[in-house]
């Protein structure tokens, strides 16, 4: 190498060009293929919340997935009251362009939850979530809510759907974590799954939901069969998370007012 | 440096000079993505991809790099090549894209990647690199689909999600071996190829680095 090639200007020139090329090259990427990946993350939640309720077909085509996503209303919900928002009022054009993700994160639209209300460790609430609910004959079917806490390593984010009584579970499931493969990974195990349908949330009071796992497995004699389900083997931790993210998000700082009107018919 | 031929810059990493089977590199994601194998082939499709587009952008420029930055020069083209990849995965293989998660950025890690821009990059004209790069990715992905074949058939019973021996529990006559889909079977996996590779050809065998002395003194007893 000569000289010249090895000059603290030549160094400097060079890596800034690189990094300007490789700016361009990535930035570009980037921009250009954001739409189709939205289009993508849409399409994933929709799945998501059908695969949830349990209505979701083996093999189903993405146009087969949107028409079928048609079905579902969605709507806002205020937390705190249990009541429906228009979303026209938050000046947006309809339900689904509300992303409760960003909401969490202004402090006009959240608010920030103190240490012993924070059970799912997310430090911030939206005040209000987007719910999908169906009617079948005019009949409250299926309502699809949406769930966040913290696991081992990630934040867990998923679906709850539960049947017209709005007590009973219908499904569960996680979109998005990153806990540990084999292990806390196996949220998303649909033999784990399997295991939800049927459980019910509440007992007498409904403010209080009762659902839990349990470590070692569910005792079919335990009063409280109805409630618990089997713990994930080796993933105390993530269990612990899904366990406390239930709590929250069926209590009373999340949806226990908005499923007891539901339940009574108010709204 | 002896002449190479496009031929044998192509060819030999496949066989004669696997960067997993012989140079040992790229074992991570070898046992991270090998438990299915549509993903294995996207996972080897991109990194074939990387590594010759990054070896032919590192030999373009090989001769502007100053050699006190030319390692942090390699990284950067490699890093923006291995998010270009991610975001073509993002956009239209979204689902995949889930499953690789994390493994598609740690291509920038892979040793491989940076080993043949490294030690050829820098020393070849870039359509040798690209070749190289393509070579040494084609030996990377058949190490990878022979693992994902063994593991997916023998642990799930399918193949690309087509069932080819029916599991017990689906009504079938197949018990599966669960530990072909824990990451700790490609290491067996891995060693017994190696293993069978060098016995077929032997120069690949490495001289043994120390003998031990037999015992001259007779203790004990």
């Amino acid at each position: 190498m000569s000289e010249q090639h090895e000059s603290v200007k030549r160094t400097v020139i060079v890596a800034l060009a690189l990094c300007i090329v490789c700016s361009v090259v990535v930035s570009a990427a980037a921009v250009l293929l954001k739409p189709l990946q939205v289009k993508n993350q849409k399409l994933d939640i929709r799945t998501s919340v059908l695969r949830t309720a349990g209505m979701l077909k083996p093999g189903e085509s993405a146009d087969e997935i949107e028409k079928d996503f048609a079905r579902f209303q969605v709507k806002l919900v205020r937390l705190d009251t249990g009541d429906y928002v228009d979303p026209k009022s938050l000046g947006l054009k309809d339900a689904a362009a509300f992303d409760q993700r960003k909401a969490a994160k202004d402090p006009a639209l959240s608010r920030a939850l103190s240490g012993t209300e924070d059970i799912a460790s997310i430090k911030r609430e939206a005040n209000i979530a987007k719910v999908y609910i169906l009617h079948e004959d005019g009949k409250l079917k299926r309502v699809i809510l949406p769930i966040h806490g913290y696991g081992l390593w990630s934040t867990l984010w998923g679906f709850i759907a539960l049947k017209g009584d709005a007590n009973t579970v219908a499904g569960l499931g996680f979109y998005q974590q990153a806990e540990t493969p084999g292990l806390g990974g196996e949220v998303d195990n649909p033999k784990w799954k399997a295991l939800w349908p049927g459980k019910k949330i509440y007992g007498d009071n409904v403010e209080d939901p009762l659902i839990h796992l349990v470590k070692g497995g569910v005792d079919p004699a335990s009063p409280q069969v109805d409630h618990e389900v089997d713990a994930l083997s080796g993933a105390t931790l993530t269990s612990r998370g899904v366990t406390n993210l239930l709590q929250f998000w069926l209590g009373k700082e999340g949806f226990a007012p908005y499923l007891k009107k539901l339940r009574a018919g108010e709204v | 440096m002896s002449e190479v031929t496009a031929r044998q810059v192509l060819l030999e990493p496949i066989l004669n000079n696997n960067p997993i089977a012989l140079q040992i590199l790229g074992i991570c994601s070898a046992l991270a993505v090998t438990s299915q194998l549509s993903v294995t082939l996207v996972m080897a499709i991109s990194v074939t991809l990387v590594t010759a587009c990054s070896s032919f952008a590192v030999s373009l420029i090989r001769k502007q790099i100053p050699s006190s930055i030319r390692i942090i020069a390699q990284m950067t083209i490699i890093a923006s090549m291995v998010i270009v990849v991610d975001q073509v995965l993002r956009a239209y293989a979204y689902e995949i894209s889930k499953q690789l998660s994390v493994f598609v950025g740690l291509i920038i890690t892979n040793c491989i990647v940076m080993g043949r821009a490294e030690a050829f990059a820098m020393k070849n004209g870039p359509i040798l690199s690209f070749l190289d790069g393509i070579g040494n990715g084609m030996g990377y992905s058949a190490m990878l689909i022979c693992l994902a074949i063994i593991r997916e058939l023998f642990g799930s019973g399918k193949l690309l999600g087509y069932t080819i021996l029916p599991l017990v529990k689906n009504g079938g006559w197949y018990v599966p071996n669960g530990l072909l889909l824990l990451p700790p079977s490609a290491f067996f996996l891995i060693g017994l190829l190696i293993w069978a590779l060098r016995s077929w050809k032997k120069e690949q065998k490495e001289a043994g680095e120390f003998k031990l002395a037999a015992h001259k003194v007779k203790e004990a007893f």
